[in-house]
């Protein structure tokens, strides 16, 4: 094994460059090379936070266009950029010191992992005469962060930065997009070196599928022509590949019904007539229903994750499986696959529309319909009776016309918004689907906000998980961020207290939780706060807090131990949906 | 069915490949029965093979899991019979008086090597298949091993194609590469 080299091919395409260039190359420092290549990439905001290791490269950002976020803890730079990159579809960008700075990231990059989200972390390293020896905030992070990267490395010589920062930005936006990591030890920031960005990048042993076999397209087209009650499973792949118009080209010359994953809200408009609603273990009634009615599923960019399938012996039964994916691992991974069709979305919706005919599927549609829960639907038609949650969610909704960007944290909160807010567009809608990671909800703010000033923010948490990432309030009002917090406030870990009430038989352990004044909190941040505790002040807090510069927290005192519905039972299959008591009276399985 | 599966993966010789290969198996949860590295017959690549126990399926969708790793050029899955493989064990026997002329007629069976004499022990090389090198293990027993290091297995296709196709080769329908 070759000891000492990093990134050899990078670096031999630096060197190949290198013979045509005329003038001498700038004589640059590790640090500047590395704001250089950022800049070369088009990235202008960072998310990082200073520490030793990464002292020389702080002293090259105020020379940089970079425009650098300081965060208050360094998981929430991660995310900030996490969420920068799903609103804006660029790479996002986070820094960290060695040591605990990058160990702090890990959450973060595991984050983005599960969610397939193109991000490049830079990470300061002890000097190289340091490394392996337990030098002071030494880490081998490119150890730790091997199985929640898609790609790492440890850059051993200023030559190679450049190089090493194209393939890191190459492979987090291209394939199937990830984190990737540059760890950089502090000498190799600091020596001096030539300065060429290299034109090209990638690797014989890199070389993603994205146009699809033809062959495999119109296998699938074929399938979709003997369908009689055809559903598309549309999956997160959709917005990744930017395929929205595509893709509702493709539903609505083929009629067919859609339903999403979670991180598939909103690849076509929730408010389409042919959009049916989340799936899944807080999937809507009728289409946990439709799927297991369908003969044909057609998924287009999603990989059957669990939350999403239920138990799998029971998921689509009678269906017949179309699975379309740029990651050729993710066929047959969960779910047995009858056509295969390897390659972007958007590549594969652009052959799909040209295989398959028009149709329509009325009838099914209005099976689909019928099994809808109209009681609670019929309640939400009437603003008065809208239950609590749904009244702020809704109510959000209204005030923006469904045009924010709408960013969560995880539990409760989170599900409601995903049943209840009705999404117009993929990258408005920001949560943490596959880590789940609690504390989500601001920082995803405020990196959405910096990469989306144009656009409204609003984020929804609860009482729990903001309480983990509060700190960032600090961020948002440093950044002077128009951004605005609704905080569902039961005072409880709502989703665990749902889980000990439903399945460990009321059995409530460490999930009351207490908190400090939201109001004051915010008021003592320099960010405003509002309270409220009644139904009939929840809009009227939603337009003030839109008409205040600056960041709005409302603290929504709500109903303590309100459960999402339905749910189906972990391990349980989709067709075993618990259903709310009070809105669904029709349900016999309650 | 659950059986040894022998995964040769073409790599690139960069630090840590070693490293990302064995952790992506273990955290799908793979045991390597044995695992061994070293150049191939392209300079800057290293061919490595690896013997894992599981079912088809799985090991089908740990061989597209290595794809997914940056330095993995190819992988190829030798199901037997259509695969040389071989191994390569040293062991220490201790031979006094008689036995010593016994053991080295049993060598000449299994066309094993004596690489070291001390008045005693022997020191033997034996090349062979697994089930070849576990007879000869088992004739040596007889007389008492001392000490024993075996190399793990390398394997060859018998076809007369190298696995050294890059991915861009691998059938773009999502079906995994096994032995062609």
């Amino acid at each position: 094994m070759a000891a000492n080299s990093i990134a050899v091919s990078p670096t031999a395409i630096l060197e190949e460059a290198d013979h045509g260039q005329a003038a001498a190359p700038e004589i640059l420092s590790g640090a500047a090379i590395t704001c250089r290549s950022l800049e070369e990439e088009g990235v202008r905001t960072v998310f990082g936070y200073p520490g030793g290791a990464v002292i020389p490269l702080y002293d090259a950002i105020p020379s940089s266009s970079l425009h650098h976020v300081l965060v208050r803890f360094e998981q929430w730079a991660g995310l900030a950029a996490d969420a920068y990159a799903r609103a804006t579809g660029e790479v996002g960008v986070c820094i960290a010191t060695s040591g605990p700075g990058a160990t702090n990231l890990v959450t973060a990059l595991a984050n983005a992992q599960l969610d397939s989200i193109p991000m490049v972390a830079i990470t300061g390293q002890v000097g190289q005469a340091l490394i392996g020896r337990d030098g002071f905030q030494e880490v081998d992070i490119t150890g730790v962060s091997l199985p929640v990267t898609k790609h790492n490395y440890l850059v051993q010589r200023a030559e190679d930065i450049a190089p090493t920062i194209k393939e890191a930005f190459y492979l987090a936006r291209s394939g199937r997009p990830g984190p990737v990591l540059v760890d950089i030890p502090k000498n190799v920031f600091i020596s001096k070196v030539p300065y060429i960005y290299p034109s090209k990048t990638g690797r014989k042993s890199y070389q993603p599928t994205t146009k699809p076999n033809i062959r495999q397209v119109r296998l699938a087209a074929e399938e979709i022509r003997h369908s009689k009650k055809p559903l598309i499973m549309a999956g997160h792949g959709i917005i990744l590949s930017g395929a929205g118009p595509e893709f509702q080209q493709f539903a609505e010359r083929t009629g067919i019904p859609v339903i999403y994953t979670l991180l598939g809200l909103g690849s076509m408009s929730e408010l389409h007539p042919q959009s049916l609603g989340m799936m899944g273990m807080h999937g809507h009634r009728h289409v946990n229903r439709a799927l297991e009615e369908c003969d044909l599923l057609i998924n287009i960019g999603a990989r059957f994750d669990d939350r999403a399938t239920g138990r799998l012996s029971g998921f689509a039964p009678n269906a017949r499986v179309v699975h379309v994916d740029i990651d050729p691992a993710e066929i047959g991974k969960n779910v047995k696959t009858h056509v295969p069709v390897v390659g972007d979305a958007r590549e594969a919706l652009t052959m799909l529309i040209e295989e398959v005919d028009f149709g329509d599927h009325k009838a099914w549609l209005d099976w689909i319909d019928g099994q809808r829960n109209r009681v609670l639907e019929a309640a939400l038609e009437d603003r008065p009776e809208w239950p609590e949650p749904y009244a702020i969610i809704r109510g959000i909704a209204e005030a923006t016309d469904n045009e924010a960007i709408l960013t969560t944290d995880v539990g409760q909160h989170q599900m409601w918004a995903a049943q209840q807010f009705g999404f117009k567009y993929g990258d408005r809608w920001i949560t943490s689907g596959g880590l789940g990671t609690m504390g989500y909800g601001l920082p995803s703010a405020i990196g959405a906000k910096m990469g989306r000033p144009d656009l409204e923010v609003w984020s929804i948490v609860g009482d729990g998980g903001f309480q983990m990432s509060f700190s960032e309030l600090a961020t948002a009002v440093q950044e002077n961020l128009d951004i605005n917090i609704a905080i569902i406030n039961n005072g409880y870990l709502g989703m665990v207290r749902q889980w000990q009430d439903l399945f460990h038989n009321h059995n409530y352990s460490e999930v009351r939780i207490s908190a400090p004044d939201f109001v004051q909190l915010a008021e003592a941040f320099g960010a405003t706060g509002i309270r409220v505790t009644s139904d009939e002040d929840i809009m009227p807090a939603i337009q003030r807090a839109r008409s205040i510069k600056g960041p709005v927290v409302i603290d929504f005192v709500v109903e303590p131990e309100a459960n999402v519905y339905p749910i189906v039972p972990p391990g349980a299959s989709n067709s075993e949906m618990m259903h709310d008591p009070q809105w669904s009276p029709d349900e016999e399985d309650v | 069915m659950e059986h040894a599966h022998t995964l040769v993966v073409l790599v690139e010789d960069q630090p840590g490949v070693l490293n990302r290969v064995v952790s992506l198996l273990r955290r799908r949860s793979f045991n390597i029965d044995s695992i061994t590295v070293g150049h191939s017959e392209q300079p800057g690549m290293s061919r490595m093979t690896l013997v894992v126990r599981g079912e088809d399926a799985d090991v089908e969708q740990a061989g597209k899991q290595l794809y997914k790793l940056l330095e993995v050029m190819k992988v190829t899955d030798l199901s037997e019979g259509e695969a040389i493989t071989r191994e390569i064990v040293m062991v220490k026997v201790a031979a006094k008086g008689q036995s010593r002329s016994e053991i080295l007629q049993i060598a000449q069976v299994y066309n094993a090597r004596v690489l070291d004499v001390t008045p005693s022990t022997l020191m033997i090389e034996a090349t062979g298949d697994e089930a070849q090198i576990d007879s000869f293990l088992t004739m040596m027993r007889v007389f008492g091993i001392r000490e024993m290091v075996r190399s793990g297995k390398i394997a060859m296709s018998r076809t007369s194609g190298t696995s050294r196709q890059g991915k861009a080769d691998a059938p773009s329908n999502g079906v995994y590469a096994a032995a062609d």
